[in-house]
């Protein structure tokens, strides 16, 4: 092929590192050697363990039916990589191209890829925080800790936040028999990513499996016994509810602040990087060597008028893991852009839930298929006349058809008649999302505006 | 071994539940729960149920897909 003899180079013997060693991590690093890489690759995790899946922990690990260690990715390929695993990355030198690790050496890199992640928004609290019965779930580690706590059978567990995670722990809390209640501030539960006409689904599908649920409610505090074990919640409403164990679902923050003082455009929002990957710096120009994917990327989305966009998604993790990978090492006219449509899956209460593209962007939702009170449909978001995502409870078969419709930039409502279309499903209702400050849970989809440097959240639809 | 599937892809077809069942079950009507690290004497359970899966959601740790496949005598793809 032709390449210009420093890329080439870079091809044969460059130095590669990867930091963050998770699931955009470990898939790109197997795309840079498939691609023909074979220059030296290192992967900097802060955690003590390779790269391993998370969506089990909050189903099949958290029920107990899978011990959490048992969540190991699997390798596509021999990556021959040098692990610097259990030391976090520090500090970003952009001019050195050089990262700082926590224990005082530097690695130096030809071409660094970003992959960071985002960990769980902490209890705001920071005592409260540290009662002995406060969890979060993130890690394997988290996993393990909560699970060996639900095994001792608590009186009750506290979910804070009916996100996707708070609602998934929720269901395997009473699948263990466990007296659950959810507080959620939003109207109903996944109201923030999924709108109200779903999150009454949502709700409903609670109350039938035992969850003692409140919605809009805030927990303001937590109370602990003398020996500093958690006891009681209390409510904004004025309630109470006595819980030994509260899991705290609040929605994730990302892993930047290692690279504060870098010159890299890398906030609370994640690091902007343009449709290739690149990273941008704080004066919106792209980096050449510095990529980016996964959980801690916000890339533009030609979806949403190329507006910055931001996935805390598995699927999203892997494309564009191995967008960036390819890219690493490809010339400039053999580069692609990360062109993702949203696809996410969440299984809870015994239903298997599954979306396409971005619901929260939508005005509009039509029932499509099915009915919601089986709860077996599938829905179609629309957003501005057009056909902008689709959800299915039990019905994922449907949703290659959305995305099909959403990459097509389909009319909305769908002009066809669906097969399986009931009389709620003729006429098109409100969505019913909140404003994005209003749900407890933080959303796993971000849309923020287009300046890459801009930190502020803006909604602002396309 | 090593396995993940792809539940953006899975469609609750459940023929790796039925082929390997001490690796997959379904949980409801349609979600897939499974064991990412199964005990390695279940390799050709889990190796058929790759084969099977009709959207091709599984991996296999150095499977690769379908020499593993063929040699264990598994008819590639389904
Ligand atoms: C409980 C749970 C359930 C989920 N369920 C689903 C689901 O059902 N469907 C779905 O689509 N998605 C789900 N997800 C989301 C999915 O797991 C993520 O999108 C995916 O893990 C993102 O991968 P990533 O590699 O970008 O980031 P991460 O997996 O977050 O990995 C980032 C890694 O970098 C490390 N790191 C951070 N800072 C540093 C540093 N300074 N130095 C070195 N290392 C660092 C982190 O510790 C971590 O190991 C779930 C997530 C969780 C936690
Ligand atoms: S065979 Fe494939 S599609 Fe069917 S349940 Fe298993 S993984 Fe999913």
């Amino acid at each position: 092929m032709a390449l210009d003899g420093s890329l080439e180079r870079l091809r044969r013997e460059g130095h590669i590192v990867v930091v963050g060693a998770s699931l955009a991590g470990l898939r790109a690093a197997e795309t840079l050697r498939t691609e023909g890489f074979t220059g030296a690759l290192t992967l900097i995790g802060d955690e003590p363990y390779g790269p391993y899946d998370r969506p089990p922990l909050s189903k099949q690990v958290l029920l107990g039916r899978v011990p959490p260690d048992h969540t190991d990715l699997p390798r596509h390929c021999a990556i021959d990589a040098r692990w610097r695993l259990g030391v976090a990355a520090s500090g970003l030198d952009l001019a050195a191209k050089r990262v700082a690790l926590a224990d005082g050496t530097s690695v130096e890199y030809d071409r660094l890829l970003i992959a960071t992640g985002v960990r769980s928004r902490p209890w705001p609290n920071e005592l409260e925080a540290c009662l002995d019965g406060v969890f979060v779930l993130r890690t394997r580690d988290d996993a393990a800790r909560l699970d060996h706590r639900l095994k001792a059978g608590p009186s009750r567990v506290l979910v804070i936040g009916a996100g996707f995670t708070g609602s998934e722990i929720a269901s395997v809390c009473r699948e263990r028999d466990l007296p659950v209640t959810v507080a959620e501030r939003g109207a109903t539960p996944l109201v923030g990513a999924l709108g109200s006409v779903i999150g009454e689904v949502a709700a409903r599908l609670q109350h039938q499996h035992g969850v003692d649920l409140r919605c809009g409610v805030m927990v303001t505090g937590l109370e602990g016994d003398s020996a500093g074990r958690l006891r009681r919640a209390h409510f904004s409403d004025g309630g109470t509810v006595e819980a030994e164990v509260a899991v705290v679902a609040l929605g994730a923050t990302r892993n930047t602040e290692w690279l504060a003082g870098s010159g890299l455009a890398a906030g609370p929002r994640g690091i902007a990087c343009d449709a290739g990957c690149r990273a941008f710096d704080i004066r919106g120009i792209v980096a050449d060597d510095v990529f980016v994917a996964g959980d801690v990327a916000r890339s533009p989305h030609p979806l949403f008028g190329y507006q910055f966009l931001s996935l805390e998604h598995w699927g999203n993790a892997v494309a564009q893991a191995e967008v960036a990978a390819h890219n690493m090492i490809s010339p400039g006219e053999r580069r692609r852009p990360h062109l993702w449509t949203p696809y996410f899956w969440s299984a809870q209460f015994g239903v298997n839930i599954k979306s396409v593209g971005v619901p929260n962007m939508a005005d509009h939702i039509l029932i499509s298929q099915g009915s919601l009170d089986e709860p077996r449909f599938t829905a179609a978001y629309g957003y501005q006349g057009r056909v902008i995502a689709a959800v299915s409870f039990d019905q994922a078969k449907w949703l290659e058809f959305y995305q099909r419709q959403i990459e097509q930039a389909a009319p909305f409502p769908l002009p066809f008649t669906t097969v399986d279309r009931r009389p709620e499903g003729m006429r098109p209702v409100p969505a019913g999302f909140p404003d994005p400050s209003v749900p407890t849970h933080g959303p796993e989809v971000t849309v923020s505006g287009h300046s890459p440097t801009d930190q502020r959240v803006t909604f602002t639809p396309a | 071994m090593r396995v993940v599937v792809d539940l953006n892809r899975c469609q609750g077809y459940a023929q790796c539940a039925f082929l390997a069942p001490d690796v997959f079950a379904m949980h409801g009507e349609e979600a897939l729960l499974y064991d990412a690290q199964p005990d390695d004497i279940r390799r050709v359970d889990v190796l058929r149920a790759v084969a099977a899966c009709p959207v091709r959601a599984i991996t296999v740790e150095g499977a690769g897909g379908k020499w593993t496949a063929d040699r264990v005598g598994v008819p590639h793809g389904a």
